[in-house]
């Protein structure tokens, strides 16, 4: 193969990946960040009400921790525009996410968080 | 940075004006943005270490007073609210500058920055009051590792505060044109982060109840 035709190659190989989708995508209107605010406030006052409800006993925290995610992955996505920039965005972002969840969850593991709580 | 590094040699990587005004890279996607997006990948360790300090300290104190003697949810709900309302002010003031339209994108970052500082006095009256119940950073674990996770917290939104004052400041000194609405994005991208931060916060710290302190009834 020749030098040029490896060149072509290259270019053609970056083009293909600037061109992915959800590059540079349209961002939502004022009318849907709104929107989307609102489904927040109210995700929110749901939470606040979980907290109260003492029957979900140990059922509680696994919805409050899942209404979190929901919010979280809500305003990264389309606050942050993650949902809408590119990929390469979303890797560095989830790359130190993920660092964070498997050093903690080995640092929770060493301390027993997971076992019956040791008492000194 | 590795991935900030690939932007290289060829002149045409250093054209202007390709990325809605910024240089074009070998990446395609601008340099401060990704560098923005970095720092906050490795703020994600800062605040899991903090996070997770607090959780496993959780209910380890062998003096009071406890989370649930001090905290009061329904006024840090308000406080939740409007920092998530906040969110919505700073995209509003992107879409703005986006538009064009310099004097919403002022009224925005203003009314962003009256929220996150409307935070911040919620967290001292909090804090205050806290004191006054006689938890101090110094009383027990507890203590310790809220005032920690949460002081943290409050320097990330004070320091937004200032860079949203500071925004508006040039733009009201016609120094943010809309051809540079990426630095109010990278600006946002700070401030939506200290939100979701403060949403992971609120539910690990406040709304997940702490076991019982150790040797009480």
């Amino acid at each position: 193969m020749s030098t040029e035709t490896s060149h072509a190659d290259a270019s053609s190989a970056v083009e293909a990946h600037l061109s992915e989708p959800g590059e540079h995508g349209a961002h939502p209107t004022d009318a849907k960040y709104i929107k989307i605010a609102m489904i927040l406030a109210a995700i929110t006052a749901v939470e606040v009400g979980v907290s109260y409800i003492k029957r979900l006993g140990a059922g509680g925290p696994p919805i409050l921790l899942i209404l979190a995610a929901i919010k979280f992955g809500m305003v990264a996505a389309y606050f942050m525009h993650l949902k809408f920039d590119h990929v390469w965005l979303r890797r560095v972002f989830l790359t130190g996410i993920i660092l964070a969840a498997i050093v903690y969850t080995i640092v929770f593991l060493m301390f027993g968080v997971f076992q019956n709580r040791i008492h000194a | 940075m590795t991935v900030v590094a690939a932007e290289t040699a060829t002149p045409e990587a250093h054209d202007v004006g390709a990325h809605g005004g910024h240089p074009a890279t070998n990446t395609g996607v601008s340099n401060d943005k990704l560098a923005m997006w970095a720092f906050l990948g490795s703020e994600c360790l800062l605040f899991g270490a903090l996070i997770s300090t607090y959780f496993l300290y959780r209910g380890r104190s062998i003096v009071g007073p406890s989370p649930k003697q001090v905290y009061d949810i329904p006024y840090t709900s308000v406080s939740s609210f409007v920092l998530l309302m906040s969110s919505l002010t700073m995209v509003l003031a992107l879409s703005a500058i986006q538009r064009g339209d310099q004097r919403r994108l002022r009224i925005w970052l203003i009314a962003t920055a009256m929220l996150g500082a409307t935070f911040i006095g919620g967290q001292v009256y909090e804090f205050t009051s806290f004191i006054r119940e006689g938890l101090t950073l110094k009383t027990n674990l507890f203590g310790s590792s809220f005032f920690v996770l949460t002081g943290f917290h409050g320097v990330h939104v004070t320091v937004g505060i200032l860079m949203l004052l500071s925004l508006a400041n040039l733009s009201a000194r016609g120094k943010l044109p809309q051809a540079k609405s990426e630095v109010i994005e990278i600006a946002g991208l700070y401030w939506h982060f200290v939100d979701v931060v403060w949403i992971v916060i609120f539910t690990v710290v406040y709304l997940i109840p702490s076991p019982a302190l150790h040797g009480h009834v």
